[in-house]
């Protein structure tokens, strides 16, 4: 379930801090470059995939993720046909006729590719970086620590009760027989199917108040007084400082022109 | 069947920066409230309590259950986070769940985390609250009572924050308002039958095992109060805001180009900038080719660098 | 010469009126390491948790000089090192660095101590190099010795352990043992691994129903089979 693959890649390397902001930085300029401005799209992309094929990583791992946000893509898809513009193909469909613009296409084409190279970026981010480095550049960006601490809590115990929750579903899988009666409903109805998934929601509830019970004890035990501490961070690298200024420089520049072109 | 999962949680690229700026910043002051008001309320064992919680919310959303023909229902939670944490603890729990789906999985994006943060967490959690609070004192205390409200809120809290999410799609003009509207609500009315079941079978499971933990407390604080009002508002605002804004589409299109309006003029600040004359310049096919050599040149020094530390650490290795 | 442990008519009921200690009275030497057996349900883990005042019951308890009170807890419980059953409880951080850490960070101690503590502590139980490793990738053995570090951290006096080969292999049950067996400190071990007893501790107490039945040499207790069957437990091969 632990998505970061480990590596000695140049990646790898660089500083959490420098990843988090430039990630950030990236998908913010993806998101600013404007509709239908393809030579930013393709520069952009560029970037992205020379550091998937730096990091070592798998391209075919990254791309796997990306289809996540395909579903989504649907919402967008009406665009096509209502975006006023250019006529390029007219569909009719029995009572509705629908007619597609270039202009349509053009919106719907760029919003799935910001989509898709965000999703890439961030799954970059995630496959290079441990998730407690993550949660250190957090507090150095200023994230409340209380707030930090509680990602960190949760990330640590998500494994362990997803365990539980896999542990449940295989029991539920287990006793899920078919009866072979014929006409008998397999599986019940759907809302006694619902109440049994929400009993083993509420037996996950009660799992995990007593382990945060012990946890605290376990706090308690090593000193712990309400506050949040944390080793700080040492200070950023002139290198990595270097790696930054210069990343965001090509993400501004290619704002730049994306805005002197296409604004 | 429509969708196979719910769309709740928006992508990176569906929301303009603008509405996702906006977005971000209400979910910070809320957050931000709700940190200090744990913080300053409870002893220390709020801490582990939230974060396991997140946790437990989060691995509780893998217990899918099939509805129809491959259609899965799933948790959202915050009907759940509320009911058995209270408001603010809620608003950190799913917070912390929207959070780590966005930064670990990629489900919702990053720079719309902000807007995630407050259909999911703040929206999710007041309108839980409200309709929970109203379930109860309506129907008394009884078992019955707190399984109808729990059920109510669920179903409410999915439903709401679909309105919120078809809005905010529309606003960001990703998608015209008179199909994404219906079409999320329409999904999520049933997404939320399911949220609501889930609910059911979660409450009634601890009302038989530790019936201590669903007992509301006693009478209503002030700030109590502040979040029924907001989840009633928000509740209101979005319910009336969306059929008005799908069947006369023009009053929220008259609201998206003024956003629109707003993106012109971040673009005409470049403008001032030397060089203004070039934006006339159709940047045809050439400008992509252009980039697209640039592109492959990247990429072919980038698998360069790797295939020399390949050979490299081979060396070494041996 | 004071003793490590004192314990003297220590009575302890749950707020839900269950009655889990009675006027337990227990005296253990520095260096001394004794084992603490009894069925489940006798009050092995609610004694342990009244050694560094995460409980308090009536009676008192002193340690190392140190009486257990309110105002002594801060020293009592970096004292007294408590490694809990299950290592996924003790081990709270994301990363091992940060739980090794955790204790003397929250003593106050300046950052190179804390570095050098952590470095020190994982040494001490031969896992040098899983300072950066990430707590849910390790195997239970390794939590175990990790868990155990946690607490070496704060320097403690004593240590005290809850089912510390529970869930173990043998192999990493035997390479316990021999961390255990190794480390100079006042240990305090409840457990239901009988061999282990008879392995490592001189010392045996059996506790039933909240009192201390009996409290001897642990190889003279193991031949008293009678004494052993009326309160559940098993003589060891």
């Amino acid at each position: 379930m632990d998505p970061y693959q480990a590596g000695y890649s140049p990646v790898h390397h660089t500083d959490a801090r420098v990843k988090v902001v430039f990630s950030v930085a990236f998908i913010l300029t993806t998101a600013l470059i404007p509709i239908g401005s393809w030579p930013m799209f393709v520069l952009l992309y560029a970037i992205l995939f020379s550091l998937i094929i730096l990091a070592d990583v798998g391209v075919g791992r990254v791309l796997q993720r990306s289809i996540l946000a395909v579903p989504f893509v649907l919402a967008a898809l009406p665009l096509v046909f209502t975006t006023s513009g250019e006529q390029i193909l007219i569909l009719d469909l029995g009572l509705w006729r629908v007619t597609a613009t270039s202009e349509g296409v053009e919106k719907f084409l760029s919003i799935g590719l910001k989509s898709w190279i965000s999703i890439q970026a961030a799954t970059l981010l995630i496959f290079t970086t441990q998730f407690p480095d993550i949660l250190a550049a957090l507090r150095a960006l200023r994230v409340p620590r209380l707030l930090v601490a509680i990602f960190g809590l949760m990330w640590r115990y998500l494994f362990v009760l997803a365990d539980e929750a896999i542990k449940l579903r295989r029991a539920r899988a287990a006793r899920s027989g078919d009866s072979g009666i014929r006409g008998m409903n397999k599986g019940g109805s759907v809302s006694w199917r619902a109440k049994i998934a929400g009993g083993m929601a509420g037996s996950l509830f009660i799992r995990s108040l007593d382990r945060s019970e012990r946890i605290y004890v376990a706090m308690l035990s090593r000193g712990y007084d309400g506050e949040v501490r944390s080793i700080p961070l040492s200070r950023l690298k002139p290198s990595q400082w270097t790696i930054l200024i210069f990343g965001l420089g090509i993400l501004g520049i290619i704002m730049l022109i994306s805005a002197l072109f296409w604004g | 069947m429509l969708l196979s999962v719910e769309a709740l949680h928006i992508p990176d690229g569906f929301l303009s920066v603008l509405i996702s700026a906006i977005l971000w910043i209400v979910s910070i002051i809320v957050v931000v409230y709700s940190l200090r008001r744990v913080g300053q309320n409870l002893d220390e064992r709020q801490l582990p309590l939230l974060g396991v919680l997140a946790a437990g919310i989060f691995a509780g959303q893998m217990l899918n259950f099939a509805v129809v023909g491959g259609t899965s229902g799933h948790l959202m939670g915050a009907a759940l986070a509320t009911i058995l944490a209270g408001p603010w603890a809620a608003i950190l729990i799913m917070t912390s769940v929207v959070s780590i789906q966005a930064l670990i999985f990629q489900d919702g994006g990053l720079l719309v985390l902000g807007a995630n943060i407050f259909n999911m967490g703040i929206i999710g959690v007041t309108v839980s609250y409200m309709a929970y609070r109203t379930g109860i004192s309506l129907t008394g205390n009884s078992k019955r009572g707190i399984l109808a409200a729990g059920f109510s809120a669920a179903w409410l809290s999915v439903f709401i924050v679909s309105l919120s999410v078809g809005i905010q799609l529309a606003l960001s003009g990703t998608s015209p308002a008179y199909l994404a509207i219906p079409a999320m609500a329409g999904v999520h009315a049933l997404i939320g039958v399911g949220e609501g079941l889930i609910t059911i079978g979660a409450l009634s499971f601890l009302l038989s095992t530790r019936p201590g933990l669903v007992q509301p407390e006693e009478g209503q604080s002030v700030s109590g109060m502040v979040v029924w009002l907001a989840g009633l508002l928000i509740a209101l605002v979005l319910v009336i805001l969306s059929p008005l804004a799908s069947t006369r589409p023009d009053g929220l299109e008259w609201v998206a180009i003024e956003f629109g309006f707003m993106d012109k003029a971040r673009d005409s600040l470049f403008q001032i900038i030397p060089g203004y004359e070039l934006s006339g310049i159709s940047a045809g096919p050439a400008a992509t080719i252009a980039a697209g050599i640039l592109g492959v040149v990247l990429i072919l020094l980038a698998s360069a660098v790797v295939m020399y530390s390949r050979r490299q650490r081979q060396i070494s290795g041996k | 010469m004071h003793h490590s442990i004192e314990i003297e008519g220590l009575s302890f009921s749950y707020p839900d009126g269950q009655e889990a200690l009675r006027d337990v009275s227990l005296a253990i030497q520095p260096g001394e390491k004794v084992a603490l057996v009894g069925p489940n349900g006798a009050g092995k883990s609610t004694l342990l948790l009244n050694l560094n005042g995460i409980l308090a019951g009536n009676g008192s308890i002193t340690v190392c000089g140190l009486r257990v009170e309110k105002e002594t807890l801060g020293r009592v419980r970096a004292m007294v090192g408590m490694v809990f059953q299950s290592p996924d409880d003790q081990l709270f951080s994301p990363r091992v660095f940060d739980d090794v850490a955790y204790g003397p960070l929250y003593q106050g101690l300046p950052l190179e101590t804390v570095h050098e503590r952590v470095s020190e502590s994982l040494a001490a139980v031969s896992m040098s190099d899983y300072a950066q490793r990430v707590s849910h990738h390790l195997s239970m053995g390794e939590k175990k010795r990790i868990a155990i570090a946690t607490v070496l951290s704060m320097n403690p006096e004593v240590l005290v352990l809850d089912e510390p080969t529970a869930g173990l292999d043998p192999r990493a049950r035997r390479s316990l043992i021999n961390l255990l067996d190794e480390l100079p400190l006042t240990m305090i071990v409840s457990t239901h691994d009988m061999p282990l007893v008879k392995d490592l501790f001189a010392r045996m107490v059996i506790l039933d129903r909240g009192s201390v039945v009996a409290d001897g040499a642990t190889n003279e207790l193991m031949d008293d089979i009678h004494l052993l069957e009326a309160h559940g437990l098993e003589r060891p091969y």
